[in-house]
Protein backbone atom coordinates (compact mmCIF):
# COMPACT_ATOMS: atom_id res chain seq x y z
CA UNK A 1 0.00 0.00 0.00
CA UNK A 2 0.80 3.40 -0.34
CA UNK A 3 3.02 5.14 2.49
CA UNK A 4 1.17 6.83 5.20
CA UNK A 5 -2.48 6.69 3.80
CA UNK A 6 -4.47 8.87 6.32
CA UNK A 7 -8.29 9.33 5.60
CA UNK A 8 -9.88 12.88 7.10
CA UNK A 9 -13.57 12.88 7.36
CA UNK A 10 -15.96 15.61 8.39
CA UNK A 11 -19.65 14.18 8.90
CA UNK A 12 -21.93 16.47 10.99
CA UNK A 13 -22.25 15.27 14.98
CA UNK A 14 -26.03 15.13 14.49
CA UNK A 15 -29.22 16.05 12.61
CA UNK A 16 -32.26 15.97 12.44
CA UNK A 17 -34.42 12.70 10.62
CA UNK A 18 -34.46 12.90 7.23
CA UNK A 19 -31.86 16.38 6.86
CA UNK A 20 -29.59 16.86 4.09
CA UNK A 21 -25.96 16.99 5.33
CA UNK A 22 -22.83 17.66 3.76
CA UNK A 23 -20.00 15.35 3.72
CA UNK A 24 -16.63 16.26 3.06
CA UNK A 25 -13.43 13.58 2.85
CA UNK A 26 -9.88 14.02 2.14
CA UNK A 27 -7.25 10.78 1.78
CA UNK A 28 -3.70 11.17 1.56
CA UNK A 29 -2.54 9.28 -1.35
CA UNK A 30 0.08 10.24 -4.52
CA UNK A 31 -2.63 8.83 -7.25
CA UNK A 32 0.45 8.52 -9.31
CA UNK A 33 -0.94 8.49 -12.95
CA UNK A 34 0.80 6.08 -14.71
CA UNK A 35 2.14 8.91 -16.56
CA UNK A 36 5.36 10.34 -15.31
CA UNK A 37 8.93 8.79 -15.64
CA UNK A 38 11.41 8.76 -12.94
CA UNK A 39 14.88 10.61 -13.73
CA UNK A 40 15.79 7.13 -15.63
CA UNK A 41 13.57 7.87 -17.69
CA UNK A 42 11.40 4.66 -16.99
CA UNK A 43 7.78 4.88 -16.25
CA UNK A 44 6.60 4.87 -13.18
CA UNK A 45 3.43 2.38 -12.42
CA UNK A 46 -0.16 3.83 -12.43
CA UNK A 47 -0.89 3.71 -8.90
CA UNK A 48 -4.30 4.82 -7.64
CA UNK A 49 -7.37 4.96 -5.92
CA UNK A 50 -9.47 3.42 -8.20
CA UNK A 51 -12.66 3.64 -6.22
CA UNK A 52 -15.02 5.25 -3.04
CA UNK A 53 -17.83 4.06 -1.65
CA UNK A 54 -19.69 5.78 1.21
CA UNK A 55 -22.42 3.76 2.81
CA UNK A 56 -25.03 4.53 5.52
CA UNK A 57 -26.44 1.97 7.76
CA UNK A 58 -25.37 -0.68 5.44
CA UNK A 59 -27.41 1.38 2.15
CA UNK A 60 -25.36 3.01 -0.50
CA UNK A 61 -25.01 7.02 -1.06
CA UNK A 62 -22.27 7.54 -3.38
CA UNK A 63 -19.88 4.76 -5.09
CA UNK A 64 -17.44 6.76 -7.55
CA UNK A 65 -14.87 5.10 -9.77
CA UNK A 66 -11.70 7.29 -9.72
CA UNK A 67 -9.21 7.74 -13.02
CA UNK A 68 -5.87 8.66 -13.03
CA UNK A 69 -7.00 12.40 -13.42
CA UNK A 70 -8.11 12.70 -9.50
CA UNK A 71 -5.78 14.70 -8.07
CA UNK A 72 -3.24 13.85 -5.01
CA UNK A 73 -4.72 13.50 -2.17
CA UNK A 74 -8.44 12.95 -3.41
CA UNK A 75 -11.00 15.24 -2.01
CA UNK A 76 -14.78 14.60 -2.33
CA UNK A 77 -17.63 16.28 -1.39
CA UNK A 78 -21.37 15.72 -1.67
CA UNK A 79 -24.52 15.63 0.14
CA UNK A 80 -26.24 12.13 2.34
CA UNK A 81 -29.87 12.24 4.06
CA UNK A 82 -29.85 10.75 7.10
CA UNK A 83 -33.31 8.65 8.16
CA UNK A 84 -32.22 7.59 11.66
CA UNK A 85 -29.02 7.66 13.36
CA UNK A 86 -26.23 5.52 12.50
CA UNK A 87 -22.98 5.13 11.02
CA UNK A 88 -21.19 5.95 7.91
CA UNK A 89 -18.76 3.63 6.60
CA UNK A 90 -16.07 5.33 3.98
CA UNK A 91 -14.32 2.89 1.99
CA UNK A 92 -11.14 3.93 -0.23
CA UNK A 93 -9.60 0.77 -3.06
CA UNK A 94 -6.02 0.82 -4.06
CA UNK A 95 -5.10 -0.59 -7.00
CA UNK A 96 -2.46 -2.59 -4.90
CA UNK A 97 -5.20 -4.52 -3.50
CA UNK A 98 -5.10 -2.34 -0.48
CA UNK A 99 -8.54 -0.93 1.12
CA UNK A 100 -8.77 1.91 3.39
CA UNK A 101 -11.90 2.48 5.99
CA UNK A 102 -13.29 5.46 8.12
CA UNK A 103 -16.62 5.30 10.07
CA UNK A 104 -18.54 8.33 11.48
CA UNK A 105 -21.64 8.14 14.05
CA UNK A 106 -24.30 10.57 13.95
CA UNK A 107 -27.08 10.68 15.77
CA UNK A 108 -30.37 11.57 14.79
CA UNK A 109 -33.20 13.56 17.00
CA UNK B 1 22.78 29.34 -31.14
CA UNK B 2 22.26 32.01 -28.69
CA UNK B 3 19.40 31.40 -26.73
CA UNK B 4 17.96 34.43 -25.31
CA UNK B 5 15.01 34.29 -22.83
CA UNK B 6 12.37 35.16 -25.68
CA UNK B 7 13.24 32.06 -27.84
CA UNK B 8 13.44 30.02 -24.48
CA UNK B 9 9.99 30.97 -23.07
CA UNK B 10 8.74 30.43 -26.72
CA UNK B 11 10.47 26.81 -27.32
CA UNK B 12 9.40 26.22 -24.00
CA UNK B 13 5.61 26.61 -24.99
CA UNK B 14 6.20 24.80 -27.75
CA UNK B 15 7.43 21.75 -25.80
CA UNK B 16 4.67 22.04 -23.45
CA UNK B 17 1.89 21.76 -26.00
CA UNK B 18 3.32 18.81 -27.37
CA UNK B 19 2.60 17.10 -24.80
CA UNK B 20 -1.59 17.44 -25.30
CA UNK B 21 -2.17 14.79 -27.60
CA UNK B 22 -2.89 15.68 -31.29
CA UNK B 23 -6.73 16.99 -31.16
CA UNK B 24 -7.74 13.76 -33.71
CA UNK B 25 -6.81 10.40 -31.24
CA UNK B 26 -8.05 12.57 -28.23
CA UNK B 27 -11.46 12.47 -29.91
CA UNK B 28 -11.19 9.10 -30.37
CA UNK B 29 -10.73 7.86 -26.81
CA UNK B 30 -13.18 10.49 -25.51
CA UNK B 31 -16.21 8.99 -27.84
CA UNK B 32 -14.89 5.49 -27.18
CA UNK B 33 -15.18 6.87 -23.43
CA UNK B 34 -19.04 8.30 -24.19
CA UNK B 35 -19.62 4.84 -25.90
CA UNK B 36 -18.81 3.00 -23.14
CA UNK B 37 -21.31 5.11 -20.56
CA UNK B 38 -24.39 4.90 -22.73
CA UNK B 39 -23.94 2.20 -24.66
CA UNK B 40 -24.60 4.29 -28.19
CA UNK B 41 -27.51 5.88 -26.72
CA UNK B 42 -28.16 9.41 -27.69
CA UNK B 43 -26.99 12.31 -26.01
CA UNK B 44 -28.95 15.41 -25.36
CA UNK B 45 -27.79 19.25 -24.68
CA UNK B 46 -27.81 19.60 -20.51
CA UNK B 47 -30.92 21.23 -19.18
CA UNK B 48 -30.95 19.33 -15.70
CA UNK B 49 -26.81 18.92 -15.44
CA UNK B 50 -23.97 21.34 -14.77
CA UNK B 51 -20.66 21.55 -14.50
CA UNK B 52 -18.80 24.10 -12.60
CA UNK B 53 -15.16 24.96 -13.15
CA UNK B 54 -12.69 27.80 -13.13
CA UNK B 55 -12.29 29.72 -16.51
CA UNK B 56 -8.49 29.98 -15.45
CA UNK B 57 -7.05 27.11 -13.51
CA UNK B 58 -3.90 28.67 -11.31
CA UNK B 59 -2.09 24.96 -11.38
CA UNK B 60 -3.28 22.03 -13.45
CA UNK B 61 -1.79 19.94 -10.69
CA UNK B 62 -5.54 20.49 -8.64
CA UNK B 63 -8.47 22.47 -10.53
CA UNK B 64 -11.87 22.20 -8.47
CA UNK B 65 -14.64 20.42 -9.99
CA UNK B 66 -17.97 20.89 -9.42
CA UNK B 67 -20.78 18.30 -10.94
CA UNK B 68 -24.40 18.74 -10.50
CA UNK B 69 -27.75 16.48 -12.29
CA UNK B 70 -30.67 16.25 -10.10
CA UNK B 71 -32.46 13.41 -10.95
CA UNK B 72 -29.27 11.71 -12.73
CA UNK B 73 -28.01 8.09 -11.26
CA UNK B 74 -24.75 8.88 -12.52
CA UNK B 75 -22.36 11.43 -13.66
CA UNK B 76 -19.53 10.88 -16.04
CA UNK B 77 -16.52 13.38 -16.39
CA UNK B 78 -14.09 13.34 -18.84
CA UNK B 79 -10.81 15.79 -19.41
CA UNK B 80 -11.34 15.76 -23.16
CA UNK B 81 -7.06 17.05 -23.63
CA UNK B 82 -5.76 14.62 -21.14
CA UNK B 83 -3.19 11.44 -22.24
CA UNK B 84 -6.30 9.80 -20.84
CA UNK B 85 -9.06 11.67 -20.72
CA UNK B 86 -11.29 9.31 -18.25
CA UNK B 87 -11.69 11.13 -14.45
CA UNK B 88 -14.14 9.64 -12.73
CA UNK B 89 -17.64 7.93 -12.50
CA UNK B 90 -19.85 9.28 -9.74
CA UNK B 91 -23.08 6.84 -9.05
CA UNK B 92 -25.28 8.30 -6.32
CA UNK B 93 -27.20 5.66 -4.34
CA UNK B 94 -30.82 6.04 -2.59
CA UNK B 95 -29.23 7.92 0.45
CA UNK B 96 -27.89 10.53 -1.38
CA UNK B 97 -29.47 13.87 -1.33
CA UNK B 98 -28.82 15.34 -4.35
CA UNK B 99 -26.98 14.00 -7.38
CA UNK B 100 -23.97 16.42 -6.98
CA UNK B 101 -20.34 16.14 -6.39
CA UNK B 102 -17.22 18.33 -5.95
CA UNK B 103 -13.86 17.35 -6.17
CA UNK B 104 -10.24 18.04 -7.41
CA UNK B 105 -8.31 17.21 -10.98
CA UNK B 106 -5.78 17.27 -13.03
CA UNK B 107 -5.69 18.62 -16.67
CA UNK B 108 -2.60 18.56 -18.74
CA UNK B 109 -2.98 21.70 -20.29
CA UNK B 110 -6.09 24.14 -21.55
CA UNK B 111 -8.64 22.33 -22.86
CA UNK B 112 -12.82 20.97 -22.38
CA UNK B 113 -13.73 18.88 -19.32
CA UNK B 114 -17.04 17.11 -20.42
CA UNK B 115 -19.37 15.65 -17.58
CA UNK B 116 -22.53 13.21 -19.01
CA UNK B 117 -25.05 12.55 -16.90
CA UNK B 118 -27.35 9.00 -16.97
CA UNK B 119 -30.69 10.11 -16.12
CA UNK B 120 -33.24 8.00 -14.11
CA UNK B 121 -35.32 7.69 -17.27
CA UNK B 122 -32.23 6.47 -18.80
CA UNK B 123 -31.53 9.22 -21.06
CA UNK B 124 -28.30 10.97 -21.23
CA UNK B 125 -27.08 14.41 -21.12
CA UNK B 126 -23.83 16.00 -21.84
CA UNK B 127 -22.21 19.13 -20.99
CA UNK B 128 -18.82 21.33 -21.49
CA UNK B 129 -16.81 24.08 -20.23
CA UNK B 130 -12.77 25.02 -21.15
CA UNK B 131 -10.54 25.08 -18.86
CA UNK B 132 -6.87 27.49 -19.67
CA UNK B 133 -4.46 26.18 -17.57
CA UNK B 134 -1.72 28.69 -17.32
CA UNK B 135 1.68 27.67 -17.45
CA UNK B 136 3.90 28.10 -14.47
CA UNK B 137 5.95 30.91 -13.22
CA UNK B 138 9.41 30.69 -11.66
CA UNK B 139 7.97 28.06 -9.69
CA UNK B 140 10.62 27.59 -7.22
CA UNK C 1 22.07 42.95 -18.62
CA UNK C 2 20.46 44.84 -16.03
CA UNK C 3 17.41 43.50 -14.25
CA UNK C 4 15.06 46.35 -15.55
CA UNK C 5 16.32 45.04 -18.92
CA UNK C 6 15.28 41.70 -17.99
CA UNK C 7 12.26 41.76 -16.12
CA UNK C 8 11.00 44.10 -18.84
CA UNK C 9 10.56 41.61 -21.92
CA UNK C 10 9.45 38.79 -19.56
CA UNK C 11 7.26 41.18 -18.21
CA UNK C 12 5.64 41.65 -21.60
CA UNK C 13 5.30 38.64 -22.71
CA UNK C 14 3.23 37.55 -19.84
CA UNK C 15 1.19 39.96 -20.00
CA UNK C 16 0.48 39.07 -23.89
CA UNK C 17 -0.16 35.55 -23.10
CA UNK C 18 -4.36 35.29 -23.49
CA UNK C 19 -4.11 32.78 -20.19
CA UNK C 20 -3.01 34.95 -17.74
CA UNK C 21 -4.54 33.75 -14.61
CA UNK C 22 -7.69 35.66 -12.41
CA UNK C 23 -6.34 37.45 -10.09
CA UNK C 24 -7.72 37.18 -6.83
CA UNK C 25 -10.52 39.63 -5.39
CA UNK C 26 -7.46 41.44 -3.28
CA UNK C 27 -10.16 42.82 -1.39
CA UNK C 28 -11.71 39.40 0.28
CA UNK C 29 -11.10 38.38 3.73
CA UNK C 30 -9.62 35.36 5.10
CA UNK C 31 -11.30 33.84 8.04
CA UNK C 32 -10.65 29.79 8.26
CA UNK C 33 -13.31 27.59 9.58
CA UNK C 34 -15.75 30.49 10.12
CA UNK C 35 -13.62 31.38 13.13
CA UNK C 36 -9.99 32.00 12.88
CA UNK C 37 -9.37 35.74 11.28
CA UNK C 38 -6.49 36.27 9.58
CA UNK C 39 -4.69 39.65 9.00
CA UNK C 40 -3.68 39.33 5.29
CA UNK C 41 -2.70 43.49 4.76
CA UNK C 42 -1.13 45.57 7.82
CA UNK C 43 1.22 48.20 7.61
CA UNK C 44 4.88 47.05 7.77
CA UNK C 45 6.92 47.03 10.30
CA UNK C 46 9.16 50.09 10.59
CA UNK C 47 12.09 47.84 10.16
CA UNK C 48 11.22 47.37 6.87
CA UNK C 49 12.45 49.92 3.99
CA UNK C 50 10.88 48.97 0.79
CA UNK C 51 7.60 48.22 1.53
CA UNK C 52 4.56 50.62 3.09
CA UNK C 53 2.03 48.27 3.69
CA UNK C 54 3.10 44.02 3.86
CA UNK C 55 0.41 41.82 2.09
CA UNK C 56 0.15 37.79 2.85
CA UNK C 57 0.76 35.40 -0.19
CA UNK C 58 -2.55 34.89 0.00
CA UNK C 59 -3.90 37.89 -1.11
CA UNK C 60 -1.80 36.78 -4.63
CA UNK C 61 -3.61 33.87 -4.71
CA UNK C 62 -6.84 32.95 -7.67
CA UNK C 63 -10.16 32.63 -5.92
CA UNK C 64 -10.19 28.62 -6.36
CA UNK C 65 -7.02 28.74 -4.49
CA UNK C 66 -8.20 31.24 -1.54
CA UNK C 67 -10.90 29.12 -1.37
CA UNK C 68 -9.02 25.95 -0.20
CA UNK C 69 -7.51 27.71 2.88
CA UNK C 70 -10.97 28.59 4.14
CA UNK C 71 -11.63 25.29 5.56
CA UNK C 72 -9.61 22.66 7.26
CA UNK C 73 -11.70 20.04 5.65
CA UNK C 74 -10.78 21.50 2.09
CA UNK C 75 -7.08 22.31 3.43
CA UNK C 76 -5.35 19.20 2.15
CA UNK C 77 -2.22 20.23 4.13
CA UNK C 78 -4.22 19.29 7.55
CA UNK C 79 -3.73 15.32 6.74
CA UNK C 80 -0.75 15.97 7.18
CA UNK C 81 -1.27 17.75 10.59
CA UNK C 82 -3.00 14.89 11.39
CA UNK C 83 0.04 12.74 10.52
CA UNK C 84 2.35 14.92 12.88
CA UNK C 85 -0.54 14.48 15.65
CA UNK C 86 -0.53 10.68 15.50
CA UNK C 87 3.89 11.14 15.98
CA UNK C 88 3.35 13.65 18.48
CA UNK C 89 1.83 10.72 20.46
CA UNK C 90 4.88 8.43 19.59
CA UNK C 91 7.26 7.47 22.11
CA UNK C 92 10.86 7.62 20.25
CA UNK C 93 14.54 7.26 20.80
CA UNK C 94 16.55 5.70 24.10
CA UNK C 95 14.22 7.41 26.77
CA UNK C 96 10.96 6.33 25.43
CA UNK C 97 9.37 9.32 25.01
CA UNK C 98 7.06 11.31 22.91
CA UNK C 99 6.36 14.69 22.89
CA UNK C 100 3.08 14.44 24.94
CA UNK C 101 5.22 13.40 27.16
CA UNK C 102 6.35 17.01 27.94
CA UNK C 103 4.15 18.95 26.09
CA UNK C 104 0.59 17.33 26.81
CA UNK C 105 -1.39 18.70 23.62
CA UNK C 106 -0.26 20.25 20.27
CA UNK C 107 -2.29 23.14 21.44
CA UNK C 108 -0.09 23.48 24.20
CA UNK C 109 2.35 24.85 21.95
CA UNK C 110 0.45 27.50 21.29
CA UNK C 111 2.06 30.88 20.29
CA UNK C 112 5.62 29.24 19.71
CA UNK C 113 5.41 29.82 15.68
CA UNK C 114 4.75 33.18 16.01
CA UNK C 115 8.25 33.95 17.87
CA UNK C 116 9.95 31.95 15.41
CA UNK C 117 12.81 31.85 14.79
CA UNK C 118 14.25 33.22 18.04
CA UNK C 119 17.58 33.57 20.59
CA UNK C 120 18.33 30.85 22.36
CA UNK C 121 20.02 31.87 25.08
CA UNK C 122 21.34 28.77 26.26
CA UNK C 123 22.87 27.63 23.00
CA UNK C 124 23.88 30.90 22.16
CA UNK C 125 22.14 30.98 18.26
CA UNK C 126 18.95 31.45 16.41
CA UNK C 127 16.86 28.87 16.55
CA UNK C 128 14.29 27.87 14.54
CA UNK C 129 10.97 25.35 15.01
CA UNK C 130 12.75 22.91 13.18
CA UNK C 131 15.80 22.92 15.54
CA UNK C 132 13.73 23.41 18.64
CA UNK C 133 11.91 20.14 17.21
CA UNK C 134 15.33 18.44 16.64
CA UNK C 135 16.51 19.85 20.02
CA UNK C 136 14.15 17.53 21.88
CA UNK C 137 14.43 14.69 19.59
CA UNK C 138 18.13 14.04 20.28
CA UNK C 139 18.57 15.61 23.53
CA UNK C 140 15.52 14.77 25.36
CA UNK C 141 14.29 11.53 23.46
CA UNK C 142 17.67 10.13 22.60
CA UNK C 143 16.71 9.76 18.97
CA UNK C 144 18.06 9.96 15.57
CA UNK C 145 17.35 14.05 14.43
CA UNK C 146 14.91 14.53 11.97
CA UNK C 147 15.76 15.64 8.22
CA UNK C 148 15.46 19.07 8.66
CA UNK C 149 13.56 19.28 5.55
CA UNK C 150 11.96 15.84 5.45
CA UNK C 151 8.49 15.22 5.53
CA UNK C 152 8.16 14.04 9.22
CA UNK C 153 9.69 17.62 10.19
CA UNK C 154 7.80 19.88 7.68
CA UNK C 155 4.16 17.94 9.22
CA UNK C 156 5.87 18.55 12.84
CA UNK C 157 6.26 22.19 12.30
CA UNK C 158 2.75 22.21 10.27
CA UNK C 159 0.99 20.66 13.57
CA UNK C 160 3.11 23.66 15.52
CA UNK C 161 2.22 26.16 13.19
CA UNK C 162 -1.62 25.60 12.90
CA UNK C 163 -2.02 25.78 16.60
CA UNK C 164 -0.67 29.40 16.44
CA UNK C 165 -3.24 30.17 13.45
CA UNK C 166 -4.66 33.96 13.44
CA UNK C 167 -1.90 35.14 16.06
CA UNK C 168 0.39 37.81 14.92
CA UNK C 169 4.13 37.30 13.51
CA UNK C 170 6.13 38.52 16.27
CA UNK C 171 9.86 37.53 16.01
CA UNK C 172 12.31 39.71 18.08
CA UNK C 173 14.79 40.92 15.62
CA UNK C 174 16.90 43.32 18.87
CA UNK C 175 19.87 42.21 20.98
CA UNK C 176 20.97 38.86 20.62
CA UNK C 177 19.73 38.07 17.09
CA UNK C 178 20.09 41.56 15.77
CA UNK C 179 23.68 40.10 13.87
CA UNK C 180 21.95 37.22 12.55
CA UNK C 181 19.09 39.39 11.45
CA UNK C 182 21.48 41.68 9.78
CA UNK C 183 23.24 38.69 7.90
CA UNK C 184 19.68 38.09 6.52
CA UNK C 185 18.63 41.20 5.22
CA UNK C 186 22.00 41.77 3.39
CA UNK C 187 21.21 38.01 1.87
CA UNK C 188 18.35 39.23 1.09
CA UNK C 189 19.28 42.27 -0.74
CA UNK C 190 22.02 40.54 -2.42
CA UNK C 191 21.92 39.71 -6.28
CA UNK C 192 22.88 36.08 -6.94
CA UNK C 193 23.13 33.39 -9.87
CA UNK C 194 23.59 33.88 -13.35
CA UNK C 195 20.40 35.85 -13.41
CA UNK C 196 21.56 38.32 -10.96
CA UNK C 197 18.10 38.50 -9.15
CA UNK C 198 17.92 39.23 -5.09
CA UNK C 199 14.72 38.70 -3.28
CA UNK C 200 14.03 42.07 -3.38
CA UNK C 201 13.92 41.80 -7.00
CA UNK C 202 10.68 40.14 -7.41
CA UNK C 203 9.52 40.04 -3.94
CA UNK C 204 9.97 43.78 -3.09
CA UNK C 205 10.13 45.77 -6.43
CA UNK C 206 7.60 43.64 -8.51
CA UNK C 207 5.00 42.21 -6.24
CA UNK C 208 2.01 42.09 -7.89
CA UNK C 209 3.60 41.90 -11.41
CA UNK C 210 3.21 38.84 -13.23
CA UNK C 211 5.99 36.32 -13.96
CA UNK C 212 5.57 34.25 -16.82
CA UNK C 213 1.90 32.98 -15.93
CA UNK C 214 2.47 33.17 -12.12
CA UNK C 215 1.54 36.45 -9.76
CA UNK C 216 4.37 37.13 -7.71
CA UNK C 217 3.83 37.96 -4.14
CA UNK C 218 5.75 39.60 -1.09
CA UNK C 219 7.83 36.14 -0.30
CA UNK C 220 5.83 36.45 3.40
CA UNK C 221 6.41 33.29 5.37
CA UNK C 222 3.84 33.18 7.77
CA UNK C 223 1.90 30.86 5.72
CA UNK C 224 4.80 28.45 6.01
CA UNK C 225 4.86 25.07 5.77
CA UNK C 226 2.69 25.47 2.64
CA UNK C 227 0.65 23.10 0.62
CA UNK C 228 1.47 23.47 -2.81
CA UNK C 229 -0.47 22.43 -5.51
CA UNK C 230 2.29 22.58 -8.22
CA UNK C 231 3.47 19.23 -5.95
CA UNK C 232 0.49 18.86 -3.55
CA UNK C 233 2.33 18.27 -0.37
CA UNK C 234 3.48 20.64 2.26
CA UNK C 235 6.53 22.44 1.83
CA UNK C 236 9.28 24.18 4.25
CA UNK C 237 10.39 27.62 4.16
CA UNK C 238 13.82 26.59 3.73
CA UNK C 239 12.77 24.48 0.62
CA UNK C 240 11.42 26.98 -1.12
CA UNK C 241 14.47 29.44 0.06
CA UNK C 242 16.02 26.50 -2.16
CA UNK C 243 13.54 26.93 -5.16
CA UNK C 244 13.82 30.75 -5.40
CA UNK C 245 17.65 30.79 -5.34
CA UNK C 246 18.30 27.91 -7.78
CA UNK C 247 15.63 29.78 -10.12
CA UNK C 248 18.26 32.44 -9.72
CA UNK C 249 20.89 29.91 -11.49
CA UNK C 250 22.81 30.39 -8.23
CA UNK C 251 24.35 27.54 -5.98
CA UNK C 252 21.82 27.13 -3.33
CA UNK C 253 22.97 27.15 0.53
CA UNK C 254 21.02 24.13 2.40
CA UNK C 255 18.25 23.59 4.54
CA UNK C 256 19.00 24.29 7.81
CA UNK C 257 22.04 25.81 6.77
CA UNK C 258 23.54 28.89 8.82
CA UNK C 259 22.25 31.58 6.09
CA UNK C 260 18.78 29.88 5.49
CA UNK C 261 18.15 30.30 9.05
CA UNK C 262 19.41 34.46 9.14
CA UNK C 263 17.37 34.76 6.45
CA UNK C 264 14.08 32.97 7.67
CA UNK C 265 14.44 35.29 10.53
CA UNK C 266 14.91 38.19 8.45
CA UNK C 267 11.88 37.39 6.45
CA UNK C 268 9.91 36.46 9.01
CA UNK C 269 10.41 39.96 10.87
CA UNK C 270 9.30 41.74 7.27
CA UNK C 271 6.09 39.88 8.13
CA UNK C 272 5.43 40.39 11.42
CA UNK C 273 1.98 41.59 11.79
CA UNK C 274 0.43 39.35 9.36
CA UNK C 275 -1.02 36.29 10.70
CA UNK C 276 0.23 32.86 11.23
CA UNK C 277 -1.78 30.75 8.24
CA UNK C 278 0.65 27.63 7.89
CA UNK C 279 -0.49 25.22 7.09
CA UNK C 280 -1.45 27.39 4.01
CA UNK C 281 -2.48 26.68 0.34
CA UNK C 282 -0.56 28.28 -2.30
CA UNK C 283 0.44 28.13 -5.89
Amino acid sequence: MADNVKPRVRVPRQASAGETITIKTLISHPMESGQRKDSDGNVIPRSIINRFVVDFNGENVIDFALDPAISTNPFFEFESVVPESGTFTFTWYDDDGSVYTDEKEIAVS
Amino acid sequence: MQLDRRTFLVSGLAAGGALLLAPGAAQAMVDEAVAAFTGGADVAEATDLTLTAPEIAENGNTVPIEVSAPGATAIMVLAAGNPNPAVGTFKFGPLAASQFASTRIRLAGTQDVVAIAQMADGSFQRVSREVKVTIGGCGG
Amino acid sequence: MTRKAFVMPMLTVAAAMAAAPALADETADLVVNGEIEMVTRTAAPAHVDGLNEVISGWVFRSDETQDLQTDDFDNPGMIFVDQARDDFETAMGTEGQSCADCHESPEELAGVRATYPKWDEERGLVQTVEMQVNECVTERMGAEPLKYDGGDMTNMVALISSVSRGMPVDVAIEGPAQSVWEQGRDLYYTRTGQLELSCASCHEDNYGNMIRADHLSQGHINGFPAYRLKNAKLNSVHARFKGCVRDTRAETYAPGSEEFVALELYLASRGNGLSVEGPSVRN
